[in-house]
């Protein structure tokens, strides 16, 4: 194939002349279709301007249906119109140029600077609007022409497409149509270029309309409707109206009528070329279908988002995808995707039928359209046949070399899996097919955080790819387990979330002895080839059976541990230290870190993939943290982590089905004491410090801090005071409930939730805010009629010293849902406003490309980065960002030292 | 009350701009195949091009800063 380069594209006005140039056919009748069923000649849909009815032939070009692009026709109009696109341009030129002579109003001087300065512009390939709008501005301030000494007069543009003239002696003279065209064909081409318009390409006067091209049928097709009735375009309905007053104003002109009849008609005229290409103008009332719907003329059917460019051109509809609600599937691989056997029948993957594959594809064909069936074959000749109940049989006899055949999706099958929006590159990813009963997509929970996706009704669509090189693609750059480290951050975006976290936290916590059977059960369903060494033994306890022992012997069992048992998923050669989430930041704190020996057993250390210590939380394994997957990822590849994520998987499940675990209503329960000490110590306590703090402002006590005004200053100690009684009854709450609560547990181990939530459940939901502050407006100097006016206490404005599980006093939870409000309204403009954002942004960076020299070029080859990110380093390479890790390869070489 | 003079080159905040030499620019643009059109430009009126008195059809590098590198290069072509 030979490649063109497009040099430029020429944008310009059609003139009468190019008009009836380009048109098939003078339309003058406003019907359509005759009598006999057959379009009528001259007529709106008639056989020169294109066909749409099958059997009929273009009269212009002789092609069919389908063969035919359509050609365009026009009508002559019997009054010249001004072109609405054009109106506010035409009221410019015409405020610019002599009412005489039609020479712009500038002197020679002014006027060869302008032509100058539009010359250097467009040299720059820069825009000459500026330039022009000077011109504009200056010629308009001329009251006298310089050129034949004729007095100029205001000129007054009544919106849409109305001019009036202004004499001395304020008297207004309507300017029709044709007495513009007029005023603009005597402006000298020379002139015109101080418009920035080219007059061979655009001359001022073909702004005002004297033929009106009519599209092509092809452009506007009719549909017939099921009662056989046609039921026509909008446009056509819009040309309809155009040649019915175009002929009324011919008959009436003819006939001699009165000028104010003519001057009418000649108003809705225009007024019907306007809404026919802009049925959306302001003060004027959009024409209207039968029903009372708005037509959608041109300018509709362009703008928009569903408009031509963004609707059809830059975004279209697509064929082999599928889209249905998503929900989890722990026991399928994260590459793969649960696929309704109703969506499988629906989707099909063309095959070429050779020798090769020639029995498979027989026995395809021979089951039809059961699943995995086919649902088209086509012949050697091309010729497309559709797979119904009573023709498979044959077919499948028929089949052959060289014929393709479109058989369902099955199991393997690789498609691409997307869920909106799809912000960053992993929303879109390769996954295998698994068909299942049901009417859902099935996801492994572990892939939801790259798609952000979760359960409560989520939808995600699928693709299903069309040639071998688009599933080489895939499988090479879009497989879910190519995509484990994100390119935002370098760190794995896949990894346990929920549940897993718990499960494995619940494990590796604390000294645990397994016997064989349960360490089997725990590991049911991962490839574990050999337990190791049990970490010693355990005399069996009174009445306790054993299999295999007779009568009074006594056996010790043997048991592993906790860590032995999570080590047995580990890959060998696995060596990391690093600090979990339950860490006290010791070192931070000034203390020395005790690494193995912590005592909350917070520090985690792997030697050679065994677990010596340390307990396995979100740091270790959690999505966006997940140090061991991303050491895993790196060292032992993409395909051991995808194995490893899946038996930590199922280890956590495993785990956490048998330990149990639940969070109801009761587990925010705090014993009486707490409450009491939550009450008395925390809110109460500071609820005293704050009246403490008013009243030595009242008293004039209190000291202004350094840039902050007196008043701001009380505020801000009040909030610091609120804030610290909230936190210091989490404290408390968190004493009473222990690491053994499950909520406790799953915001330490970062499973779900956080310590504030719980604070708020349980002790004390704590001070509303807007904007940062207290709550303070309201009515006249108080937040409620509850309240005495002036009244600064902590619960006039939204100290809110309940907890959600005591329940909220009314004005309490008034003041909550005045500061929830707050974070709703944010949430929604925050997004609004960083999509359009990052629309732009794509917009603006998305031809760039990282060359094989390190560069980042554009595509005319300018180079725009020397060096990719200023490091080179493709972050999804990345640890965390950096090339390597410093402190770890310092580590490893040590090592190897010893 | 007499302005006194600070050379803009001065602040902390403008990153090292030097002209290169006519054989260095060469070698850079046979190092990355490109013409010199293909460098990224910078205008003639820039304050700094003024400051350091470049022409038109100079080459400058730039010595940034980077927050992830270190330190990252950049070459502009001076444009009228
Ligand atoms: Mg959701
Ligand atoms: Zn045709
Ligand atoms: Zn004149
Ligand atoms: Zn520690």
């Amino acid at each position: 194939m030979r490649t063109k380069k497009i040099k430029g594209i020429k944008f310009g006005l059609l003139s009468s002349k190019e008009i009836r140039k380009m048109s098939a056919s003078r339309i003058i009748t406003p019907d359509t279709y005759g009598e006999d069923g057959f379009p009528i000649e001259r007529g709106l849909v008639n056989q020169q301007i294109g066909v749409i009815d099958p059997g009929l032939r273009c009269k212009t070009c002789g092609g069919r249906m389908g063969e035919c692009p359509g050609h365009f026709g026009h009508i002559d109009l019997e009054a010249a119109v001004i072109h609405i696109g054009y109106a506010k341009l035409i009221y410019r030129i015409l405020t610019a140029t002599c009412r005489k002579c039609g020479k712009v109003l500038l002197g020679e001087e002014d006027r060869k600077q302008f032509l100058e300065e539009i010359e250097r512009q467009k040299e720059r390939q820069a825009d000459v609007g500026e330039v022009v709008k000077l011109v504009f501005k200056e010629a308009a301030k001329s009251r006298v022409c310089m050129y034949c000494g004729e007095p100029q007069q205001r000129i007054k543009y009544d919106k849409p497409t109305a001019y009036k003239e202004i004499d001395e002696d304020e008297k207004e003279r309507r300017l029709m149509p044709n007495d513009v065209r007029e005023r603009l064909e005597q402006i000298p081409d020379e002139d015109v270029a101080l418009f920035g318009m080219d007059p061979k390409n655009a001359r001022p006067e073909w702004m005002v309309l004297t033929v009106l091209p009519v599209p092509p049928v092809t452009a506007r097709p009719s549909i017939t409707l099921e009662s056989g009735q046609r039921s026509e375009d909008d446009l056509t309905h819009k040309l309809v109206d155009i040649i019915r007053i175009n002929q009324r104003f011919m008959e009436n002109r003819d006939a001699g009528a009165p000028q104010l009849i003519i001057e009418d008609l000649w108003e809705l005229l225009q007024y019907h070329i306007n809404t026919y290409f802009d049925n959306d103008i302001a003060g004027v009332p959009p024409a209207r279908h039968r029903s009372g719907r708005p037509l959608k003329t041109i300018s509709q059917r362009l703008k928009g988002k569903e408009g031509r460019f963004r609707g059809s051109l830059s975004g279209k509809r697509v064929n082999f995808s599928a889209r249905t609600v998503i929900s989890p599937d722990p026991d399928i691989d994260i590459d793969e995707v649960g696929v309704p056997e109703a969506i499988a029948k629906e989707l099909t993957i063309t095959v070429n039928v050779t020798e090769r594959n020639f029995d498979v594809m027989r026995e395809t064909v021979r089951r039809g359209r059961t699943h995995p069936g086919v649902n088209y074959v086509r012949r050697s000749d091309g010729r497309k046949v559709k797979v119904t109940e009573s023709n498979y049989e044959t077919l499948a006899e028929e089949l052959d070399f060289g014929w393709k055949v479109e058989r369902h999706i099955q199991d393997g099958d690789i498609v691409l899996f997307n869920r909106q929006p799809s912000l960053h590159r992993l929303s879109i990813m390769a996954h295998y097919v698994m068909i299942m009963p049901g009417r859902t997509f099935r996801l492994n929970p572990t892939v939801c955080p790259p798609y952000n996706a979760d359960y409560d009704g989520d939808e995600m669509n699928m693709h299903v790819l069309q040639t071998e090189e688009a599933r080489a693609e895939a499988k090479i750059l879009m497989a879910v387990q190519r995509n484990i480290i994100s390119p935002r951050f370098g760190r794995p975006i896949i990894g346990s979330i929920h549940d897993y976290i718990t499960g494995l936290f619940l494990l590796t916590k604390g000294e645990k002895r397994f016997e064989k059977e349960k360490v089997l059960d725990i590991l049911h369903k991962i490839d574990v080839e050999d337990l190791g060494e049990p970490a010693g033994t355990f005399e069996p306890p009174e009445g306790y059976e054993v299999s295999g022992t007779k009568g009074d012997e006594v056996r010790p069992i043997p048991y592993w541990t906790e860590k032995q048992v999570f080590s047995m998923i580990l890959p060998r050669g696995l060596n990391l230290e690093f600090q979990g989430k339950t860490c006290a930041k010791c070192v931070e704190r000034g203390e020395e870190c005790k690494k193995e020996k912590c005592s909350r057993d917070a520090y985690v250390m792997i030697q050679d993939g065994n677990l010596v210590s340390g307990i396995i939380d979100e740091n270790a394994l959690g999505s966006f943290k997940g140090i061991i997957i991303a050491r895993i990822f790196r060292q032992h590849g993409e395909e051991i982590t995808k194995t490893f994520i899946k038996n930590v998987s199922r280890l956590a499940i495993n785990y956490i089905k048998q330990a149990g675990f639940s969070f109801g209503i009761s587990d925010e329960d705090i014993p009486k004491e707490g409450k009491e000490q939550i009450r008395e110590e925390a809110v109460h306590e500071a609820e005293k410090k704050v009246e403490r703090l008013i009243r030595a402002y009242e008293g004039g006590e209190l000291e202004a801090l350094p840039g902050r005004k007196l008043e701001e200053t009380l505020e801000l100690l009040i909030m610091q005071e609120l804030g610290r009684a909230r936190d210091y009854s989490g404290d408390i709450a968190e004493r009473y409930l222990g690491i053994e609560n499950p909520g406790v547990l799953m915001a330490k181990s970062g499973a779900r939730g956080s310590m504030l939530n719980l604070t708020q459940m349980a002790a004390c939901v704590g001070q509303q805010s807007v904007r940062g502050e207290r709550i303070k407006r309201g009515y006249r100097g108080r937040t409620l009629p509850h309240f005495k006016p002036g009244d600064r206490s902590a619960d006039a404005h939204g100290f809110v010293r309940a907890s959600f599980k005591d329940g909220l006093s009314p004005t309490e939870y008034f003041f909550h849902a005045v500061g929830g409000r707050e974070a709703l309204v944010d949430t929604a403009v925050r997004t609004s406003q960083s999509g359009y954002f990052q629309r732009r942004l794509i917009n603006a960076l998305q031809d760039l490309e990282v060359k094989n020299d390190g560069t980042v070029r554009e595509t005319r080859g300018t180079v725009v980065q020397f060096k990719y990110g200023d490091d080179g380093v493709d972050p999804s390479k990345s640890d965390s960002g950096k090339f390597v890790d410093v402190d770890e390869v310092i580590r490893e070489s040590l090592k190897v030292e010893t | 009350m007499k302005k006194e003079r600070v050379s803009i080159l001065e602040h902390e905040l403008v990153p090292k701009h030097e002209i290169v030499g006519e054989e260095k620019v060469a070698e850079l643009l046979d190092a990355y195949k490109i013409k010199k059109e293909q460098l990224t430009k910078i205008k003639l009126s820039d304050p700094v091009i003024k400051e350091i008195k470049a022409e038109v059809d100079d080459v400058v590098r730039i010595t940034r800063r980077s927050r992830i590198a270190g330190k990252s290069l950049s070459y502009r072509l001076v444009i009228e």
